[in-house]
């Protein structure tokens, strides 16, 4: 497993003389999905773009699959499988048609290809629609059949932008279960989400905000950053709650939700009691208080509200 | 509930030729309320929304918004609602006062009014002294509170969200999200729709829409609980694979998933399951480290609620 396939160093990137990924590093091992995660603008596609041969970099060095993309990006080409955010599907086209297109650009043969093809359509639920006009797909479908197309050669590592914005939670999880069983197989997997609830998914993930590297690391890892524990207090008006509650000792943030409050508390055995106590005195109807693990969401809030390393790392 | 419905929708139907869009379809939303209609892609949402906003004319059944007729009265009902989405709502060729003075035209905003409530649009997003900067130019969270400013210019009485906060970062999420409760709060009633379950969380209820029908209802922390027949279980073991297929295999399990690094697995009975999952993974020498119960997420309801038609989708 502790073989890199993916080695970039010091990448950085100016549009227009503004950095749209700042000197960024890091490694993906063999069999391994690293997730970048963060908000549009953070650098997702740009680094993505790069790694794939078809944006030059302005500094650093990149490896992937033991090429050289910096200096030789049409090497890596072969090696590796880039689904873009709008993936070139033909609308007149079937299904079907579809595939058999990038089969033969890959150079891929039928006999692979049926089989390949089969099983992919199988896993997303996209059989019965062989025969449509890929025109006529959803736009949740379309995302589906366009990784059904990158995947139809078999690449040593699979750089996905975006794959699941706009698609329904049902077709994410397809599309997540193809991932894990390509990676059961020892695939490599770079993808890109704005959902950070997705990043929990990943094994590891590479947070990035305004192009730089916030963090990398597990999802756990990523976690244990936020002093504190996040405790929810169930309630129909948290909005109240939470004036209730302002100000009061060890309290470090709060979040009205729908039907919650969501409050971060320094130390929850001594801070709940006291809690109470302070919503019993403004005559608020007690809810049950409940500890719930932080997002990834909790801890990018609390590290680009002054609390990130250092730029650069 | 004891207040007035702010929008009522009793057994709506849409038919598209032979397909049904939308089948018999009943909520009603109380004034001030944050609603969330949540479903698959093709699952009759986006029809829904159309009916409300007096864009299509319902097959049959009936709907209301702040008390006017959707199929009679399409007019008066737009003039009583907001709508913003975050792919389409701003022109970003146009300055921000330009967007604004187009929105405020656009509803009929006009004489001493206007003025008022660019301001107030201009004020609660931030962008007071920003007036003339180029709207394409400006960061997504400043965008997106730009956008309600004039999705709500005309102070509608009801907002329809279309994933309001997709890809912005979450700090200008959470400041989103506290403006929509601050609404509501003052009396505006608000309809989200969104696959982000992140979003959902901040709605007071939610329905869940699937294949024209409404297959659950209620707060989030109802639907979580509810929705999830049996248990769901953390499984943490190695190899991860091999441990999947033996589950996969195990009587009184329902589902099994890869989650991470771990795996997600349904089953019937948690306490009974752990026993037995244990005991067949060691039998199979399969190092499980970890296997105790979690609380399902909005994302793992959804699935449950759906995922059996998920092969369906329609055509939009």
């Amino acid at each position: 497993m502790n073989e890199a396939v993916v080695q970039v160093d010091g990448l950085s990137k100016l549009f227009g003389g503004k950095p749209a990924v700042d000197n960024l590093s890091f490694t993906v091992q063999r069999g391994e999905i690293l997730g970048l995660v963060g908000p549009d603008g953070a650098g997702k596609t740009t680094t993505l773009r790069i790694l794939a041969g078809v944006l030059p970099a302005d500094s650093g060095t990149v490896l992937v699959a033991g090429q050289d993309v910096i200096h030789e990006p049409e090497a890596v080409k072969s090696r590796i499988s880039y689904m873009p955010q709008h993936f070139g599907l033909y609308e007149d086209l079937t299904v079907d048609e579809n595939i058999r297109f990038y089969a033969d650009l890959f150079e891929v043969s039928a006999k692979v290809r049926e089989q390949r093809s089969g099983e992919l359509l199988d896993a997303c639920a996209m059989t019965p629609f062989r025969r449509r006009l890929a025109g006529q797909l959803s736009g949740g479908m379309k995302r589906k059949l366009g990784l059904v197309c990158a995947l139809i050669h078999t690449p040593e590592v699979l750089l996905l932008d975006e794959p699941t914005t706009g698609v329904d939670p049902v077709s994410r999880r397809e599309l997540w279960s193809i991932l894990y069983t390509l990676v059961f197989q020892g695939v490599t997997v770079l993808i890109s989400t704005a959902y950070f609830d997705e990043a929990e998914r990943c094994h590891r993930l590479l947070l990035l905000h305004q192009g730089y590297g916030l963090f990398c690391g597990t999802p756990a890892e990523l976690k244990g950053r936020l002093p504190g524990t996040v405790l929810s207090i169930a309630s129909s008006e948290p909005r109240r709650l939470r004036a209730a509650l302002t100000g009061a000792d060890g309290l470090l943030s709060a979040m009205a939700m729908g039907d919650a409050l969501h409050v971060v508390v320094d130390n929850p055995e001594r801070r709940v009691p006291e809690l109470r106590e302070r919503l019993r005195a403004a005559g608020l109807a007690l809810g049950e208080i409940a500890a719930m693990g932080a997002t990834v969401e909790d801890v990018f809030v609390y590290m680009v509200s002054g609390h990130a390393p250092e730029r650069g790392n | 509930m004891a207040e007035a419905a702010s929008i009522l929708v009793e057994d709506l139907v849409k038919r598209f030729g032979g397909f049904t869009a939308v089948d018999h379809v009943s909520f009603r939303i109380a004034r001030g309320e944050i609603f969330g209609l949540l479903g698959p892609n093709g699952s009759g949402k986006s029809t829904t929304i159309r009916m409300l906003c007096g864009l299509l004319t319902p097959t049959s059944g009936r709907a209301s918004v702040v008390g006017f007729d959707v199929a009679e009265e399409p007019e008066k009902v737009r003039q009583h609602i907001g709508y913003m989405s975050q792919k389409f709502s701003l022109y970003n060729d146009l300055r921000v006062i330009e967007n604004l003075r187009f929105f405020a035209g656009l509803y009929g905003v006009k004489g001493d009014l206007l003025e008022e409530r660019i301001d107030w649009a201009l004020q609660m997003a931030g962008l007071k002294g920003s007036e003339t900067l180029l709207t394409g130019e400006l960061a997504g969270g400043w965008k997106q509170r730009l956008a309600l400013g004039c999705a709500v210019l005309h102070r509608p009485q009801v907002l329809f969200l279309d994933e309001p906060t997709a890809g912005v970062d979450p700090l200008s999420r959470r400041q989103f999200w506290e403006l929509i409760h601050q609404m509501s709060a003052e009396g505006v009633t608000v309809l989200v729709t969104t696959h982000y379950m992140d979003e959902a969380e901040y709605c007071n209820r939610l329905a869940l829409i699937d294949a024209g029908l409404i297959v659950a209802a209620g707060s989030p922390s109802e639907i979580k609980r509810t929705a999830i027949k049996g248990d769901l279980l953390l499984v943490e073991c190695a190899p991860l694979g091999r441990g999947l297929e033996l589950i996969k295999a195990q009587p009184g399990v329902v589902d099994a998933a890869v989650f991470g690094a771990a795996l997600h697995v349904v089953v019937s009975a948690a306490e009974k399951a752990r026993v037995e999952l244990a005991a067949a993974m060691a039998a199979a020498g399969v190092k499980a480290s970890r296997i105790e119960p979690i609380s399902p997420s909005l994302e793992d309801a959804f699935v449950a609620l759906t995922g059996r038609r998920a092969g369906n989708e329609a055509v939009q």
